[in-house]
C-alpha cells in the first residue's frame, strides 16, 4: 500500500470538482493580484523616474521592504497583525490579493523601471526637442519602446505570483494548495494530492514561461536601433 | 532670434561654459567649430533649454527660455533640434517620425501632416522609404529623415548638433548636401560641425570655440584666411590638415 496506491487516485478523480474549484480560486486571486501588482508597479515603476526625489526614494523603500522580507511574513502580519494592531479583518481572499499584489508590486517596479531605462537617453531628448510634454515623451515615446523589453520579465513576474497565491493556503484560502493539504490530510493520501496540485500549477504557469521565452525570443530577434 | 547673454554652465565643478555671448540674426548660418571639449555642443543644447545653464540668459524670438516660467514646450515648437546620433523614433515608420510632433504637439490634422511630410521625405531623397522602419535605414538615410522630422515641423530655426559625426565617411555628403540645399533658405541655422568645406560654403558667420568660450567669430573668409587668434591658427592647422 504506496503513497500512491492506485484506490487513492480512485479517490481523488471522484472529488476532482473539488480540486477545480480550487484551481478556480487560485485562477481569481491570480487575475487579481496581478492587476493589483501591475498597477503598483507602473506606479512606483514611474515613480523611480521622476525629478522630484521623495518621490523616488518612497518608491526604492517600497521595492526594497517588500523584496526583502519573506511573503509568508507579510501575510501573516495581514492577517495576525492588522486586527491585533488596528482592529482591521480582511477577508481571506483579499489578505490573497494585497498581500501578493503587494510582494509582486515590487518585483515589477524593477521590471518597469528597467524597461524604462533601457531606451535611450536620446530618445526623451528628441521628444522634449519637438516640443511634447515630459509625460506625453514616455506615453508616446518611452513606454511604447520599454513595454516591448518589459514584456518577457512580466511574464516571468506572472508565473511566479500565481506559485506564490499558494501562501494562502496557510490561512485557509481555499485555493489549490489549501484544497490538496486538507483533502489529504483528512484521508492521508497525500500522494496524489500533491501530484494533483503541481500539475494543476503547471497547467497555468508552463503555457506562460512558453509565451516569456517567446516573447523574448521576439525583443532579441528584432534589433531596433534609432 | 537667438540672443545668448552671459551663459554660464557647470557641470559639477567643471565650468564647460565661461560667460558666451552670442546674437544670431534671422535667417543666419552660423556654424560653431571648435576642439572636443570646448562647449560647442553644451552651447547649442542650451539654445532649446536641453542643457539648463547655470546662470545667464537664451533669448529665442523675444522669449527668456532660462525663465522658470517660460513656455519651453511652446518655443521649442520653434525651434528644431538635430542629433548627432539621430533619435529617430525607432517604433515609428519613418512617415510617423515626421508626423509624431505635428499630430500630438502642434495639433496639426493628420492628413496635412502626412501630405508636408511626404513633401519633405521627397526633398530629402527618402519618399519611397515612407513606411520603413528607421532599423531598415543606413545612418546617412536616418539624419536625412531626422533633418526632414525637424523640417515637418516648420520651424524657424534647426540646430544641428554635429549631424554628420556619426556617419560613416561616406555618407556624410549625402547629409551635408541636404543641409546645403536648406542654407538656401530663411531658416536660421546653428551647426555644431567639424566639416569646414561645409562651414566655408555655407557659413555667414563662424564661431570658434575653445575651452568653454568664444574666441574668434568672422566670415569664413576672415576665419580661414586670415585668423588673428593663436588658438584659432593651431586648431585650423590641426584639422585642415588631417583633412
Amino acid at each position: 500500500m504506496g503513497p500512491f496506491a492506485w484506490f487513492k487516485w480512485e479517490a481523488l478523480f471522484a472529488d476532482l470538482p473539488q480540486f477545480f474549484r480550487g484551481f478556480g480560486y487560485t485562477f481569481l486571486l491570480s487575475v487579481a493580484a496581478l492587476a493589483l501588482a501591475l498597477v503598483l508597479g507602473i506606479i512606483f515603476g514611474l515613480l523611480c523616474e521622476v525629478q522630484f526625489a521623495p518621490f523616488r526614494a518612497i518608491s526604492r523603500v517600497y521595492v526594497e521592504f517588500f523584496q526583502n522580507t519573506p511573503l509568508l511574513i507579510q501575510v501573516f502580519f495581514l492577517y495576525n497583525g492588522l486586527p491585533l494592531i488596528f482592529g482591521l479583518k480582511l477577508s481571506v481572499t483579499t489578505i490573497g490579493i494585497i498581500g501578493v499584489g503587494l510582494y509582486h508590486g515590487a518585483y515589477i517596479t524593477e521590471v518597469v523601471r528597467a524597461g524604462i531605462g533601457s531606451v535611450s537617453r536620446g530618445q526623451l531628448e528628441a521628444g522634449l526637442s519637438q516640443g511634447f510634454t515630459y509625460t506625453q515623451v514616455m506615453l508616446e515615446i518611452i513606454l511604447p519602446q520599454a513595454v516591448r523589453v518589459m514584456l518577457p520579465p512580466l511574464t516571468n513576474q506572472a508565473v511566479n505570483l500565481i506559485k506564490n497565491t499558494s501562501v494562502v493556503a496557510i490561512i485557509s484560502g481555499a485555493d489549490i494548495m489549501f484544497t490538496a493539504k486538507s483533502w489529504s490530510g483528512w484521508n492521508q493520501y497525500y500522494g496524489p494530492a500533491f501530484v494533483a496540485a503541481g500539475i494543476l500549477y503547471f497547467v497555468i504557469c508552463f503555457p506562460l514561461a512558453k509565451l516569456a521565452t517567446h516573447l523574448e525570443n521576439k525583443v532579441h530577434g528584432g534589433a531596433v536601433n534609432g | 532670434m537667438i540672443q545668448v547673454k552671459d551663459l554660464h554652465k557647470h557641470f559639477g565643478k567643471h565650468e564647460v561654459l565661461k560667460g558666451i555671448n552670442l546674437h544670431v540674426k534671422s535667417g543666419e548660418k552660423v556654424v560653431v567649430i571648435g576642439p572636443s571639449g570646448s562647449g560647442k555642443s553644451t552651447l547649442i543644447r542650451c539654445m532649446n533649454h536641453l542643457e539648463k545653464p547655470t546662470s545667464g540668459t537664451v533669448i529665442i524670438d523675444g522669449v527668456d527660455i532660462t525663465h522658470p516660467k517660460a513656455p519651453i514646450n511652446k518655443v521649442r515648437q520653434d525651434i528644431a533640434m538635430v542629433f548627432q546620433e539621430f533619435n529617430l523614433y525607432p517604433h515609428k515608420t519613418v512617415l510617423e517620425n515626421l508626423t509624431l510632433a505635428p499630430i500630438k504637439v502642434q495639433k496639426i490634422d493628420r492628413k496635412a501632416a502626412e501630405a508636408s511630410g511626404m513633401k519633405y521625405l521627397e526633398r530629402v531623397g527618402l519618399a519611397e522609404k515612407a513606411s520603413a522602419h528607421p532599423a531598415q535605414l543606413s545612418g546617412g538615410q536616418k539624419q536625412r529623415v531626422a533633418i526632414a522630422r525637424a523640417l515637418n515641423m516648420h520651424p524657424n530655426i534647426i540646430l544641428f548638433d554635429e549631424p554628420t559625426s556619426a556617419l560613416d565617411p561616406e555618407m556624410i555628403q549625402e547629409v551635408l548636401d541636404v543641409m546645403i540645399g536648406l542654407s538656401q533658405e530663411n531658416i536660421t541655422m546653428v551647426v555644431v560641425t567639424h566639416e569646414m568645406g561645409f562651414a566655408k560654403q555655407v557659413a555667414d558667420r563662424v564661431i570658434f570655440m575653445d575651452n568653454g568660450e568664444i574666441v574668434e567669430e568672422g566670415t569664413p573668409q576672415h576665419f580661414f584666411q586670415s585668423p588673428e587668434h593663436d588658438r584659432t591658427k593651431l586648431f585650423l592647422s590641426k584639422i585642415l590638415r588631417s583633412n
